[in-house]
């Protein structure tokens, strides 16, 4: 830091003065993240959903629903097992992604966001390394998945279309993350977000093809599920995984990230900037 | 390393001009104007609600100002948000460090999030740790500290970059007062050391114990300005309470306080409850003059102590009104009403 007077910043007004480069951004984003994976290690407890979730979603899946939709899919319980597994698989970044504005309205209601506002560093640094520890996050509920997956009989044909599928996930998850970052920043408290955050995606979760084939719903439902990026998401993963055409939903699922992420990230770090 | 060249005279760190901010109806800052001349500290005094918090958080870009304008250091607070960043350190009322991080680890981000390479930032941690008397406690969670560590390590933390102005917003709310020495202590040693410092507080004791020069402010406006001195002549200085051993000694003693003659001293009163002689004083002369004639009667004294005016009694005599009158029309995202 130079050691020039306090009142003659004349020569320093240089247009663009003071902007943060990438690489000071990297730096800045690197820092946030270690404090946010210190807090984990500080708080473990805060990694049972990514933990449970997986655990819970399969068995319940497989074991109380499995059987008779298994049946319809002219296989049994099995049969349902590789139906649902790319599925669960493709939900992961989606669950992950509801967690992140929980968080980040606590941050906020601390003192330490006002610190964290008052450096010279990228406004946008904060939410990055927020998403990727939340991504993170996501891998490990996905590994813990895909062995409760294989313990209840999942078959995995394709390595290279799993890791596809996780990637497609993480990317669709971090979209949906800039969503829950708004909501994270403009609501009141870390309740109110939870709320919000199930009461949006639990429709769009089960009015989808993840659990279910969709042909056998009422003809409003399927128009729904249709144009549900959930569904083309989860159908990707399951045409990724086990074979099948994937163009159209992978291109879809795409555009619906690239759409979410060119609309909400920039308002989430204007309403982030601007928090009052 | 600071930011401060010993120019006599001093130019001016931040500069304050018509400044207003409104929550909804409410204008929590009305057109405020205020000097921080370098290397000096500036006490803003004033009731909850009104305007403090507001004023430093528009002061760290933390808020926009609605009307007005602000330079720290040279820099526009709306116009150049980034390069103002680079010159302040912020304490809040909360405590602003992450409680689950050790204070080791609140530094050393802090540090990285400053550009110091890896190494300084470890350096300059262990360098404020020692120095904030926090070695001990520097791998432990912040959460276990006591109130005093926190904001010990909250100011610890806003002079990592070696800011030319620091704000310090109530920094000893809430602490009991021997933590709340320790903070001041602090601070001064900060002040020593040439930085420029604008205290927000709601107590006489502590402005008079840090700042040179005084502002007060009410519902958002400045309702006066000036060295501490001045205001305290006028709002009446201090009060010299007087105790003598034998409360039979009371009256003779009040009668020869009266009798003395002193140009300028107000009349004596006598709380006969605690056995005292208040005699309002105005200044170190007077209140020597006055143990002096103690002295000579040969009057034993149990306890002479001197007291401030409190808030309140300050914003009588300047205002005629009482402090923070309009509490109740102040939004909670001010965020003054919260006591820590």
């Amino acid at each position: 830091m130079s050691s020039a007077t306090v009142a003659a910043p004349a020569a320093r007004l240089a247009q663009g003065e003071g902007r943060i480069g990438l690489r000071a951004h990297l730096r800045h984003t690197g820092a946030l993240v270690r404090r946010n994976l210190l807090w984990i290690r500080q708080d473990p407890e805060s990694m049972f959903d990514a933990l449970l979730f997986p655990v819970v979603f399969t068995l319940l899946f497989v074991y109380v629903f499995g059987g008779s939709i298994g049946q319809s899919l002219g296989g049994g319980q099995q049969a349902y097992v590789q139906y649902v597994v790319p599925g669960l698989m493709a939900m992961m970044g989606m669950n992950m992604a509801q967690g992140v504005g929980t968080g980040f309205n606590q941050d906020f209601n601390s003192g330490v966001m006002d610190r964290f506002r008052s450096l010279p560093i990228g406004r946008g640094s904060v939410l990055f390394a927020k998403i990727a520890v939340e991504l993170l996050r996501m891998l490990f509920a996905t590994a813990v998945l895909l062995v409760v997956a294989v313990l209840v009989g999942f078959d995995v044909t394709d390595w290279a279309g799993l890791l596809a599928s996780v990637g497609l996930s993480a990317v669709f998850g971090s979209a949906l993350m800039w969503v829950f970052l708004t909501l994270g920043v403009i609501m009141k408290n870390a309740q109110s977000v939870q709320a919000m955050g199930f009461l949006v995606l639990m429709p769009l979760q089960f009015g989808s093809s993840i659990f279910a084939p969709t042909d056998s719903m009422p003809g409003w439902l399927q128009a729904f599920t249709d144009y549900n990026p959930l569904s083309s998401l989860a159908d990707t993963a399951r045409g990724l995984m086990l074979g099948g055409p994937v163009a159209h939903d992978l291109w879809v699922t795409l555009g619906w990230s690239v759409a979410l992420t060119a609309v909400m990230a920039p308002v989430a770090i204007h309403k982030f900037r601007t928090k009052s | 390393m600071t930011h401060i060249d010993d120019k006599p005279g001093g130019g001016t760190a931040v500069t304050v001009r018509g400044l207003v901010k409104h929550f909804g109806a409410t204008k929590a800052l009305d057109g405020v104007d205020l000097d921080v001349r370098e290397g000096t500290v500036l006490g803003v005094l004033g009731p909850n609600g009104a305007g403090k918090t507001t004023l430093v958080r528009c002061l760290s870009t933390l808020l926009t100002p609605d009307a007005g304008h602000a330079t720290v250091a040279g820099y526009d607070v709306v116009r150049q948000p980034r390069q103002l960043r680079r010159v302040i350190g912020l304490t809040g009322q909360y405590a602003s460090v992450d409680e689950k991080l050790s204070g080791w680890e609140n530094l050393y981000l802090i540090g990285r999030l400053l550009d110091l390479p890896r190494k300084r930032a470890r350096a300059r941690a262990d360098e404020l740790l020692e120095r904030f008397s926090l070695t001990e406690a520097a791998r432990r969670p912040a959460a276990t500290y006591s109130g005093g560590m926190r904001r010990r390590l909250d100011l610890a933390a806003s002079m990592i970059g070696h800011p030319a102005v620091l704000y310090l917003d109530e920094p000893t709310t809430g602490l009991d007062p021997r933590t709340r020495n320790e903070v001041w202590d602090e601070v001064e040693r900060m002040v020593g050391e040439g930085v420029t410092v604008l205290l927000t507080t709601q107590y006489m004791e502590e402005a008079e114990q840090l700042a040179s020069e005084l502002t007060v402010v009410d519902r958002g406006k400045v309702i006066a300005h000036g060295g501490i001195e001045d205001l305290k002549a006028r709002v009446g200085g201090r009060t010299l309470r007087v105790r003598p051993a034998d409360p039979a000694q009371l009256r003779p003693l009040a009668a020869a306080l009266d009798g003395l003659g002193i140009t300028g001293l107000a009349g004596t009163t006598v709380d006969a409850e605690r056995g005292a002689v208040l005699v309002p004083v105005l200044s170190d002369e007077q209140l020597t003059a006055v143990v002096g004639a103690v002295t000579a009667r040969e009057i034993t004294l149990a306890s002479v102590t001197t007291e401030l005016p409190s808030l309140d009694e300050v914003f009588l005599s300047l205002t005629g009104h009482r402090a923070g009158a309009p509490q109740d029309a102040v939004p909670a995202d001010t965020r003054e009403e919260v006591p820590v």
